[in-house]
């Protein structure tokens, strides 16, 4: 019985269960006698959870176990033709019995010794669903029995209930954590395996990043360079760029809101600016990469300038105008947050609004507007869309922004899209770069929440 | 201050004001013009980016408008029995096999009689998609009478043909500039003045998958593969987020590890969608072995992604029901639990829904962490389950962008309208949804 049916049964029998507990319980409270703080349905969910959670639990266990096991029992007595096989051999050797098994590799003969392996693997694969049927389903019957015997006006089923209840918020809420980990744990492992071909010194301060590993070890070149010097310059001249243009347009325009604006205009073009941040990044990266890289390349042209057309310049702006509402509504908040009083006072003293806006508003409000900035800059060094689209794959150090530069993002999908030898140093480096980084975005947000909560702590 | 103080201030600014009177009106007048030009300023910062997004939209509308329509080229092709089946069986098998390419051809060359040269015969039958073949076979799979008879089709147009006819091409340009030779101009003037070119609705646009060639490529297989990833993502972040943010908010004591939860979930919210990515990559291709490039990875990835999105949602609108429904209904003796899940989860609803759609709106815009997990295959299937290999819209975007022929440049910013079509559908309904239903209290 294949996954989806197994699932389907057991949902089925624990809502027969669920209807089964609260008829009893239901019968039994015409004659009186039953707690009134557990009701009928609590029965019937008690019953439920008892035949749908151990059962469900135990599938999901062996599913996630049972490949590993049949792979180490068939790998365990291996025929002597594979005594001596290399351990990478050894994997194309399981990948090969799990395609044969499955039917996978028609019309390309088969030798037969592999395909023995693979009549064993079937075998054992039957063997092992067939046993997780009879188990899966006996723990359900099993455990249905068990809990319709425990049926009785004692019982304290509300109670079980929210207790299983409450054991699942909690472990639901844990799985950010889990993510988390997640994330470390796959980045850091990956990077220490890279860190093992290549060293980290080179990595961090080397100048030439060239990654083209080459298929045999004996061609010419074939070690690569990987040097990340040139991408981090890459991405800080990009962002740069995106700052100088976000940031102005984002303040100015959320001081004009919140300080200027009659409330009919604000309801109009508050919405409108959102829309910016609702349009997807790959969009904006087919109009950097059409329009404005191609727009930058004749504006260059005609006033005699030499300008690629994938320069960090046309990357630059158009993830700048990204980022303008998200500047903006950021200090939209900070702003609105700073108390009317030191508004009154400055006008008291006969302060113009330009003036107030200068003087007392964005000075108190400078804690909020670096954490927003900085929220952005993580925003702008993470994005990946628009330089991909429309910044260079070459490694290239420079600081001036009419040419094309790489990036962080550009070259962790350069490295592992399309096709990928797993353990080539080459395929490590984008985990090495992508825990940079998060490193760098996990600092950057850690450092603005703390500007921003010193901030509220100012005026609450 | 004593009066007499003030007196003498008093009497000294009066006597001062007459004096600099016109001092003092010179710098309130340029104070207030530097109040002027501070408003102008905050008022062109939000003029530029309104600029830069109606450039946007424009430059996209204005690219994009003609992938809806298609061109059709008319031929009346002669439904030779001899070239189909010239055994006379009536076998679907015989049938299918036949060369309706040879046909096309014959009624091509039919219609051009003065066509010899072997160079420019390949260019003239170039001008129908390769496609009309495959719909004269499907056409006579369907209708066996009709061969033998001749009849006229309307055929997809090759795409640099389609092009020149929208008016992409500059017919007056050098030939050498542009894609489609001076005959095959004179040949679509030929053709346009016998009536046999027309632009219809691209429904093909809308019903097929991917392909090669422009002019029958599609985003339905995209549309339909970012529809299951979305079914995944849905059916796995809105309920792991909902029960996140009620224990959060409702049942969680203060303690460090729960502030550890929190801080984490803030974090998350902030990390580059690549790093989810590669996060997939590692756990679900390489060590639970999930095929690749299938929606059901797509889908766990954005889950992991706009899971934080939806907890701060369904926080925010958990903490806006105020404690009085909570203390009335523990009044009443309900337990925290039945107070939460009959009376506050309900009364947070609109709210927790509006944060998911909008949660969902840019898991579906997400591309960054799909290139990570292999959906950028070419694929020309649409998707008929989570598990088929698939691709979705911002992907197939990136995919076309990346084309060098100039048809994807119409087709991929029509896939763009498609796409914000979709977007702004979510929104509308999340903003329904929030005007409609949210309570303040």
């Amino acid at each position: 019985m294949p996954v989806s049916t197994l699932a389907i049964v057991l949902v089925l029998m624990a809502l027969s269960a669920f209807y089964m507990g609260r008829r009893r319980a239901t019968a039994a409270q015409a004659n009186g006698g039953y707690r009134t703080s557990s009701r009928p349905h609590h029965h019937g969910l008690y019953l439920a959870i008892w035949v749908a959670i151990p059962a469900a639990l135990v599938a999901a266990f062996w599913l996630l176990i049972q490949g590993y096991v049949i792979d180490s029992i068939v790998l365990a007595d291996l025929p002597p033709a594979y005594a001596d096989i290399s351990p990478d051999r050894l994997n194309l050797l399981l990948q090969e019995i799990h395609s044969v098994a499955g039917g996978g590799i028609v019309g390309r003969e088969v030798d037969d010794g592999l395909r023995l392996l693979a009549e064993r693997y079937h075998d054992l694969s039957m063997i092992g669903d067939a046993a997780r049927l009879v188990l899966v389903l006996g723990l359900a019957i099993g455990a249905f029995v068990f809990a319709l015997r425990r049926i009785s006006p004692r019982l304290q089923a509300r109670e079980r209930v929210e207790k299983v209840i409450m054991i699942f918020l909690i472990v639901a809420s844990t799985i950010s954590i889990l993510t988390t980990v997640g994330i470390v744990l796959s980045l850091l492992f990956e990077t220490m395996r890279f860190f093992d071909k290549v060293p980290i010194t080179e990595f961090l301060f080397g100048l030439n990043w060239s990654p083209q590993t080459a298929l045999r070890s004996d061609q010419v070149g074939s070690s690569g360079a990987f040097g990340a010097v040139p991408l981090f310059a890459g991405t800080l001249l990009i962002t740069l760029i995106a700052m100088l243009v976000a940031v102005p347009i984002g303040l100015m325009s959320a001081v004009y809101m919140t300080e200027f604006a009659s409330p009919r205009f604000r309801a109009t073009v508050k919405p409108l600016l959102e829309i910016l941040a609702g349009v997807p990044t790959v969009v904006y990266g087919f109009f950097a990469a059409l329009t404005v890289g191609v727009f930058f390349r004749d504006l260059g042209d005609a006033i005699g300038l030499d300008i690629v057309s994938e320069s960090a310049l046309a990357a630059g702006v158009v993830m700048g105008v990204m980022i303008i509402p998200f500047v903006s509504s950021l200090s939209d908040d900070v702003i609105n947050a700073v108390p009317q009083s030191l508004r009154d006072g400055s006008y008291g003293l006969g302060a113009t609004r330009a003036e107030t806006i200068r003087l007392v508003i964005l000075p108190a409000a400078l804690p909020g507007i670096v954490g927003a900035v900085m929220l952005a800059i993580s925003r702008a060094i993470g994005e990946t869309m628009i330089v991909v689209m429309a910044a260079g794959f070459a490694a290239n150090l420079t600081a001036n922004p009419l040419e094309a530069v790489t990036t962080v993002t550009v070259q962790i999908v350069g490295l592992l899209v399309g096709d990928q030898e797993f353990d080539s140093a080459k395929t490590l480096a984008a985990f090495a770069l992508a825990l940079v980084l998060f490193l760098v975005t996990l600092g950057l947000n850690v450092m603005a929440l703390m500007f921003v909560r010193k901030y509220r702590e100012k005026y609450d | 201050m004593t009066d007499q103080a003030i007196n003498e201030s008093g009497s000294e600014s009066v006597r001062s004001s007459t004096v600099s009177d016109d001092a003092f009106r010179g710098r309130l007048k340029r104070r207030h013009a530097a109040d002027r030009r501070f408003r102008l300023i905050g008022l062109g910062a939000i003029l530029v980016a309104l600029t830069m997004l109606g450039i946007i939209l424009v430059s996209i509308v204005g690219k994009g408008y003609t992938a809806f329509v298609a061109t059709e080229i008319m031929l009346t092709v002669d439904l030779d029995r001899s070239v189909i089946d010239p055994k006379g069986t009536g076998d679907p098998a015989v049938i299918g096999a036949a060369s309706y390419g040879k046909l096309i051809r014959d009624a091509m060359m039919a219609a051009f009689p003065e066509v010899k040269e072997r160079r420019k015969l390949r260019s003239l039958f170039g001008l129908v998609s390769g496609e009309a073949s495959h719909e004269i076979r499907q056409y006579v799979l369907d209708n066996p009478d009709a061969i033998g008879t001749r009849q006229a089709f309307w055929f997809p147009a090759d795409d640099n043909i389609d092009m020149l006819v929208k008016g992409h091409i500059d017919r007056k340009s050098a030939e050498g500039d542009r894609k489609v030779s001076n005959d095959e101009i004179a040949w679509v003037e030929q053709l346009e003045a016998s009536g046999a070119v027309r632009t219809v609705f691209n429904s093909r646009f809308f019903s097929s998958g991917d392909s090669r060639e422009p002019e029958i490529a599609g985003v339905w297989g995209a549309v339909v593969g970012s529809f299951f990833m979305l079914v995944v993502t849905l059916l796995l972040s809105f309920p792991i987020a909902v029960m996140t943010a009620v224990y959060l908010e409702e049942f969680a004591p203060k303690n460090r590890w729960t502030d550890l939860i929190e801080v984490n979930i803030n974090n998350l919210a902030a990390v580059p969608s690549i790093v989810f990515g590669l996060l997939g990559l590692a756990v679900f291709l390489n060590v639970m072995h999930l095929p690749r490039s299938a929606p059901i990875v797509g889908g766990l990835t954005l889950a992991l992604m706009t899971l934080p999105t939806i907890v701060i949602a369904a926080r925010a609108a958990l903490g806006a029901v105020p404690p009085s429904i909570r203390q009335a209904a523990l009044g009443m003796g309900a337990s925290p639990m039945q107070t939460v899940l009959h009376h506050v989860l309900p009364l947070a609803m609109p709210g927790i829904l509006t944060g998911t759609i909008l949660g969902m709106a840019r898991a579906l815009g997400e591309t960054a962490p799909l290139l990570m997990i292999g959906m950028v295959a070419f694929i020309v299937d649409i998707p008929s389950g989570v598990m088929d290999p698939a691709t979705a819209l911002p992907v197939q975007i990136y995919l076309w962008a990346d084309s060098p022929e100039r048809a994807f440049v119409e087709k991929t910013s029509g896939a763009i309208m498609v796409l914000l079509g979709f977007l702004i559908f979510m929104n509308a309904i999340a903003v329904l949804l929030r005007k409609r239903f949210e309570r303040r209290w």
